[in-house]
């Protein structure tokens, strides 16, 4: 259903725009109907900067994203706002995504007077109960309210209803659990995948290793706005290939398992080289920068280990003898 | 005997009224502990931390003893407490990152900082250096100024200089909050090593994080909207809970290998109360399914097995503890004491 090819996001820093900072490199996946996938990396890995782009909130550098197969970037006007009634987007703080001196529910109108401008109060009220029952919220314990007597996961979840409200097929969630109490996120977790068993897609963007595992078939994992490894969560999980992963893994606070004996399955610092293709090597971010310095550089190669399980790498000759 | 927190309150002056944020905890941590606490935003478990070593402005000392090495520690009077702060009690603030002064270089900032405890920086600086090279940081940082140092550097040297002095007990505030996975990972694993090359005697880790508690505490204990709910070590908080709420809360922490397709977590319905006014009895009584007519009095925090402290009437009886011979736990003070408790700042 999307298909992102080779994007790339260079932001302009420093005085004058005179530094480059590359926050996506050559990033290329698919998403297929009723599918999650979680988008796992750490800060400034880039993993919100590909949603935004995916949600044309920020402008691709280069590459193209496709949905349906009609490219995003040039949507504008007419098209734009069709694209946005299947596209939708959640994010982090739901505490800041309203406006604290008007009732929450001011939400739904705006969406009213964009797209549903012809329907009447009745069969709109109909349609807003509908949408907020089916993210498990009860409409008049939620409706004519402000912001501030509403907790974090009802908010969050008035967003999803939002959302839902349109003829959405695909929703970006951004984080959109890290802020609510430990007791709630799981329920807010769990209707997202309720949603996908609907036929919802959704990109799950995440820094937490288990919710990723928790709820998606399918993860990519950033590091420094490339991907280095992808692939079925199942094997991923069982047998992280990439340095960066397995140290990922190896980090990640577990409830399950302490971390001496975690170091001891995964074993971060031993190299999994023979896994690949004979000449190839893991890609590693840094040392691409130094060989390329400003100029070209080798861009990693996706190798597949095995089925549905896809590692980043430099191709051989990538790496000059002597580096 | 380190610490020992008895019937503690604390609560904070607004225009509504007092928020009863800490209303009558009682605890001990023994010598060479790390307790972990948890608990949801809002549950106080910030408050009962800065409590221990500094009142904000708007905060109020209610009622309550703290013994620190058996000796009394006025956290109720700002000015007597000097004497104890970063000596005896010290912290690592939340937000590390912007705990240093940023127009001084980082050597400077430290000499300043021991002369107003009457230290000499000249005689702490082989330490301190030593120090140093234990958190990976190179004896240049002294000539840096704070900007010039990465978050997680940033929060290795403010936790250097918070046990500098070695204190008798170190609150570590939300450290790992905002570090990515690897810095937690040697953050957390620095505290351990700090507990024991006997730099602090004790230790109280704040975290809404339960996963990084797991990995790093002795102990743990469970706030409830500004109230004890259980405390007992690590494994068996983790493996067996006995307090409805800290059932409940673990359980709906989703593990690596927890798949939504094989076995679907659930959370908690509604929310804490408000502890502007907050129910009497078991606050979380409105949400708990083990509740029964008991619950309207407030259960006390009693230990059922070694180490572990539990505040469910349910549990009690489950223990085979004859619920009407064991008494509730005392009320708040009456509307007299606290007004004036309330109007008193020191």
């Amino acid at each position: 259903m999307f298909k992102l090819e080779e994007i790339s996001k260079v932001y302009r820093v420093g005085t004058f725009g005179g530094k480059e900072l590359r926050a996506v490199s050559h990033v290329s996946f698919e998403i297929g109907k009723g599918e999650v996938i979680s988008l796992i990396g750490e800060s400034g890995s880039g993993k919100s900067t590909i949603g935004k782009m995916m949600l044309q909130l920020t402008p691709i550098t280069s590459g193209k994203i496709t949905f349906k197969g009609t490219p995003v970037s040039g949507l504008k006007g007419a098209a734009l706002k069709e694209y946005y009634r299947h596209v939708q987007g959640v994010f982090q703080d739901p505490f800041s995504s309203y406006n604290p001196i008007f009732k929450a529910d001011r939400v739904f109108e705006n969406v009213r007077e964009q797209f549903f401008p012809t329907v009447d109060d009745a069969r709109w009220d109909e349609k807003l109960r509908e949408s907020l029952r089916g993210v498990g919220l009860n409409p008049d314990q939620v409706l004519n309210k402000f912001p501030h007597q509403l907790s974090g996961g009802q908010l969050q979840r008035l967003l999803i209803a939002r959302a839902l409200l349109l003829d959405v097929e695909f929703l970006v969630a951004d984080e959109i659990i890290s802020m609510l109490d430990a007791s709630t996120r799981i329920d807010v977790l769990n209707l997202l995948a309720d949603l996908k068993a609907r036929g919802l897609s959704i990109l799950f963007i995440t820094h937490d290793l288990s919710l990723g595992y928790y709820i998606s078939e399918r993860a990519v994992i950033l590091f420094k706005g490339y991907v280095v490894e992808m692939g079925s969560t199942d094997r991923i999980f069982s047998t992280p290939l990439h340095p960066y992963t397995r140290m990922l893994m190896a980090s990640v606070p577990r409830l399950d398992k302490k971390w001496a004996e975690v170091e001891k399955e995964v074993r971060p610092e031993e190299s999994q080289v023979e896994e690949l293709p004979a000449g190839y090597t893991f890609f590693d971010p840094e040392v691409a920068r130094e060989i390329g310095g400003s100029g070209h550089r080798p861009q990693p190669v996706l190798v597949e280990v095995e089925q549905d399980h896809l590692v980043a790498c430099f191709e051989p000759g990538d790496i000059p003898p002597t580096a | 005997m380190s610490l020992k927190v008895d019937n503690l309150r604390v609560y904070y002056q607004t225009l509504q009224g007092p928020v009863r944020a800490l209303d009558g905890v009682t605890f001990m941590v023994e010598d060479g502990e790390i307790m972990g606490l948890a608990g949801e935003s809002g549950c106080g478990k910030s408050t009962l931390g800065y409590s221990l070593i500094r009142l904000t402005s708007r905060m109020r000392y209610i009622a309550g003893q703290v013994e620190l090495d058996g000796k009394v520690v006025p956290i109720w009077n700002d000015k007597e407490m000097n004497p104890f702060r970063y000596k005896q009690v010290s912290i690592i603030p939340q937000y590390a990152m912007s705990a240093m002064n940023p127009t001084r270089k980082i050597g400077r900032m430290t000499a300043e900082l021991l002369k107003s405890r009457g230290i000499s920086y000249k005689r702490t600086l082989p330490e301190f250096k030593r120090r140093l090279d234990l958190v990976g940081l190179s004896e240049n940082v002294l000539e840096m100024y704070p900007i010039e140092l990465s978050g997680g550097m940033k929060q290795r040297m403010v936790m250097v200089l918070s046990t500098l002095l070695d204190p008798s007990l170190l609150i570590a505030d939300e450290v790992t909050s905002a570090l990515d996975v690897a810095s937690q990972k040697a953050v957390s694993q620095m505290l351990v090593e700090f507990r024991n090359r006997g730099f602090v005697k004790s230790m109280i880790v704040i975290t809404h994080d339960i996963s990084i508690l797991y990995q790093i505490a002795d102990t743990i204990m469970i706030m409830y909207a500004g109230q004890l709910s259980e405390k007992a070590p690590t494994e068996e908080i983790i493996n067996s809970p006995r307090h409805p709420y800290t059932k409940m809360l673990i359980s709906s922490l989703p593990k690596v290998g927890v798949k939504y397709s094989e076995k679907k977590l659930s959370g908690i319905p509604g929310k804490p109360p408000s502890l502007l006014n907050p129910p009497s009895g078991c606050r979380f009584r409105h949400r708990c399914p083990a509740a029964f007519d008991k619950c309207v009095e407030d259960p006390p925090f009693i230990e059922i097995d070694e180490g572990h402290f539990v505040s469910c009437w349910a549990v009690f009886q489950e223990e085979g503890l004859d619920i009407d011979q064991v008494p509730a736990e005392e009320g708040p003070p009456g509307a007299q004491i606290l007004e004036e408790a309330l109007a008193k700042h020191v």
